[in-house]
């Protein structure tokens, strides 16, 4: 046990550091979060330049152009980018969901062919999963994909699609066979989002922002090559997804974490907190320490046994929560300024926003619910519920 | 960056679960004989020359026992304070020593000697009259102490800060210990008790609130853990460390615990069950030392109010979570 950086670890990080400190833009630094930040071309800047200085894709294998780093990298990396209030990559899906994906799944040709321009932010993904009638439960998808000369024909709709508006290319989740139910006759195809039949509508959310997006096919015609994993094996497929969107979840959002935590400190400081507000701060900052310990404990299970250990899935649960009573807590410390809005509110509305956000939190990459009932039946072994 | 133990540790908490399976009240000699009071103990005073993180490994596991001795009182409140040939003899179980911090005094019952605060430091306390008082956790004793006169001075007042992180990180680890024993009864429990036709773990008004409970118990158990290391390299974080996984990790032992009470319904309640004693114990710890209210105020005073480097200016900024389709 020793939870100091090895010297090698504190090498990368002060390089990092000040590359950080040199080359985040201030106009990325300025802003309050939500979609339209990733909208532009300073984000692809952004995100090309973390590119060229070899921070994208940190753990990715250097055969895919990755810096074939150690998870720690990973962390520290995360960390020093909170500590920066440096902006993330564009490329969120790509490079934690589709990305993977794509290695443990996909062909030497989809590899060569997807992989690098995921990094370089010159493609970015989207992910086609959820629809009106499969939400936490999955396996109720009904867009169909049906073979025809050559090529798959899609039709449906996904909903709830983070970036599928500035999307190049979707991970996308199909019931091939009409006659299946649940997890059998699914298949998983990388779809190209600038093929005739695509149609994205961009869902407004409660904060006023569209952040997520309806998709509907109509017609779709997909390449059998972009088959990814077995007709009707889809399923295992999109495991694998979920598995990287859980694993690679918790350190971003520690690192989410702590820029809250440090921000709701500095609110109080500014304008003031009573005693019952102090307690309420403590808490938070003890909750914040406690998942980062936590992630610390389950990434080094997962450097010493290839495995992550089990207290890791408790993070996004915890952070979401935390994320919530911190927003709230804010708006308390606002006191009436808390219902004023974007620019005539103090802080140009950071907090207003990030409030009604995180009411997202508990909702969107596996709700509270789920989790919690994964924590029961997968960790600690009680009966399965369905 | 390695928050793993070695295996020498697993292989200590290996030992450590087994002994005091079959040994529930052991005696200072026979912790003594495992080598258990000379863990932190210099090679030259006849102890294993180790650090604290072993101790946390044994403060866990005495506290899912519920192990009713002067363990904490000796090594996590005493230990400091001594010189290194009384060191020696708490090594070798002949001597075990309390200390006398506030009214209410750990382990007179089984305690060799006594030791008391003075004004500029630590003091042998002899010839005192001793008061062993009911308690609620039976598994702990508190007591008074009375008269006697101020013996040896024994360290000076510098080393208090040391004693509260000891004492603090020792507690929630003992915490965690009581946690963990009483959520796997309610997890043995509600995988095998039927109500409705169905194992009631089946039910999300059962299986979500151990859910909660086991991830309340996880995030205390990384606090007392790095508090430990801490306390062990003497990092410069140590008091906010110890503090912060004494306020967490004392509340999570005591919710776990009430979960569990809830699960086990009626059988939880009895007395003849052992969840009330664990119980019990997460109460006392949560009670004994600071507590979790006047340490959340000390951290926020040293968040708040002075110059701090946790702190830079404000400047929103985008928080980045994007997930979802």
């Amino acid at each position: 046990m020793d939870l100091r950086d090895t010297p090698e670890e504190a090498a990368f990080r002060s390089e990092l550091r000040s590359w950080l400190e040199e080359n985040v833009p201030q106009e990325l630094r300025g802003h309050r979060g939500g979609a339209a930040r990733f909208d532009g071309p300073a984000m692809r800047a952004w995100s090309r330049a973390l590119y060229d200085a070899g921070y994208a894709g940190l753990t990715w294998p250097e055969e895919y152009g990755g810096g074939g780093a150690p998870y720690t990298h990973q962390a520290i990396f995360l960390e020093e980018m909170a500590r920066a209030e440096a902006p993330p990559h564009v490329g969120v899906i790509g490079l934690g969901m589709a990305g993977p994906t794509i290695m443990a799944h996909g062909t030497e040709d989809h590899k060569a062919r997807y992989l690098a321009p995921i990094l370089s932010a010159e493609e970015i993904w989207c992910q086609g999963f959820s629809e009106p009638e499969a939400g936490s439960d999955l396996a109720g998808v009904r867009t169909s994909s049906r073979l025809e000369d050559g090529h798959f024909v899609v039709d449906g709709q996904k909903v709830w699609s983070s970036f599928a508006h500035l999307a190049d290319w979707c991970i996308l989740l199909t019931r091939s066979d009409p006659g299946s139910t649940r997890h059998a006759g699914l298949t998983y195809l990388i779809v190209d989002m600038h093929a005739p039949g695509v149609d994205v509508r961009p869902l407004t959310q409660i904060t006023g922002e569209a952040e997520f997006n309806e998709i509907f096919f109509t017609g779709v015609r997909v390449p059998t090559d972009n088959l990814l994993g077995e007709v009707g094996g889809g399923w295992q497929v999109a495991m694998t997804t979920l598995l990287h969107e859980r694993g690679t979840l918790g350190f971003a959002l520690q690192a989410a974490l702590e820029v809250q935590v440090r921000k709701l400190i500095s609110l109080a400081r500014d304008r003031g907190a009573d005693q019952l507000q102090r307690d309420r701060i403590a808490r938070e900052w003890i909750e914040m320490q406690a998942v980062r310990f936590t992630n610390y404990r389950s990434l080094s299970a997962l450097m010493k046994t290839g495995l992550p250990g089990p207290e890791g899935s408790i993070s996004k649960l915890v952070w979401s929560e935390a994320n919530q009573r911190i927003t709230k807590l804010a708006l308390e410390i606002l006191g009436p300024d808390a219902a004023l809005a974007d620019g005539n509110a103090p802080y140009g509305g950071y907090w207003q926003y990030q409030q009604l956000r995180s009411r997202g939190n508990t909702i969107e990459a596996g709700t509270s619910e789920v989790l919690r009932s994964i924590i029961a039946e997968r960790i600690l072994g009680l009966p399965k519920s369905r | 960056m390695d928050f793993t133990f070695t295996p020498e540790q697993e292989a200590l908490r290996e030992q450590a679960r087994e002994f005091l399976a079959a040994n529930p009240e052991p005696s200072w000699g026979q912790l003594a004989e495992l080598g258990w009071t000379g863990v932190s103990v210099a090679e030259e005073q006849g102890g294993a020359g180790l650090t604290f993180v072993e101790e946390a490994v044994l403060f866990e596991e005495l506290g899912r026992t519920l192990y009713r001795g002067p363990y904490f009182s000796t090594i996590a409140l005493t230990l400091p304070a001594l010189p290194d040939e009384l060191r020696a003899e708490v090594a070798a179980g002949t001597t075990s020593w309390t200390l006398a911090l506030g009214p209410l005094v750990p382990d007179l019952d089984t305690a060799d000697r006594v030791a008391v605060v003075g004004g500029d430091g630590i003091y042998e306390l002899e010839n005192a009259e001793r008061e062993v008082l009911t308690t609620s956790d039976e598994s702990r004793s508190l007591g008074v102490v009375r008269g006697g006169e101020t013996g040896r001075r024994l360290a000076d007042a510098t080393v208090l800060g040391e004693i509260e992180a000891r004492s603090l990180t020792a507690l929630s680890l003992e915490a965690c210990g009581v946690a963990r024993r009483a959520l796997e009864y309610a997890i043995e429990y509600a995988s095998t008790r039927e109500q409705f036709g169905k194992r009631i773990g089946v039910y999300q008004a059962v299986s979500h609130p151990l859910a909660d409970a086991y991830t309340r118990l996880e995030l205390s158990r990384s606090l007392a853990l790095w508090a430990a290391w801490c306390v062990a390299t003497g990092d410069p974080q140590t008091p906010l460390a110890a503090g912060a996984a004494k306020a967490s990790a004392a509340e999570s032992a005591v919710a776990v615990c009430e979960t569990s009470i809830q699960v086990l319904g009626g059988i939880g309640f009895t007395w003849e069950h052992e969840l009330h004693r664990l119980y019990k114990r997460a109460l006392g710890i949560e009670s004994f030392g600071a507590s979790g209210t006047r340490l959340r105020a000390e951290l926020a005073a040293a968040l708040l109010d002075e110059k701090s480097e946790q702190v830079p200016a404000p400047a929103p900024a985008p928080v980045p979570v994007e997930q979802g389709g």
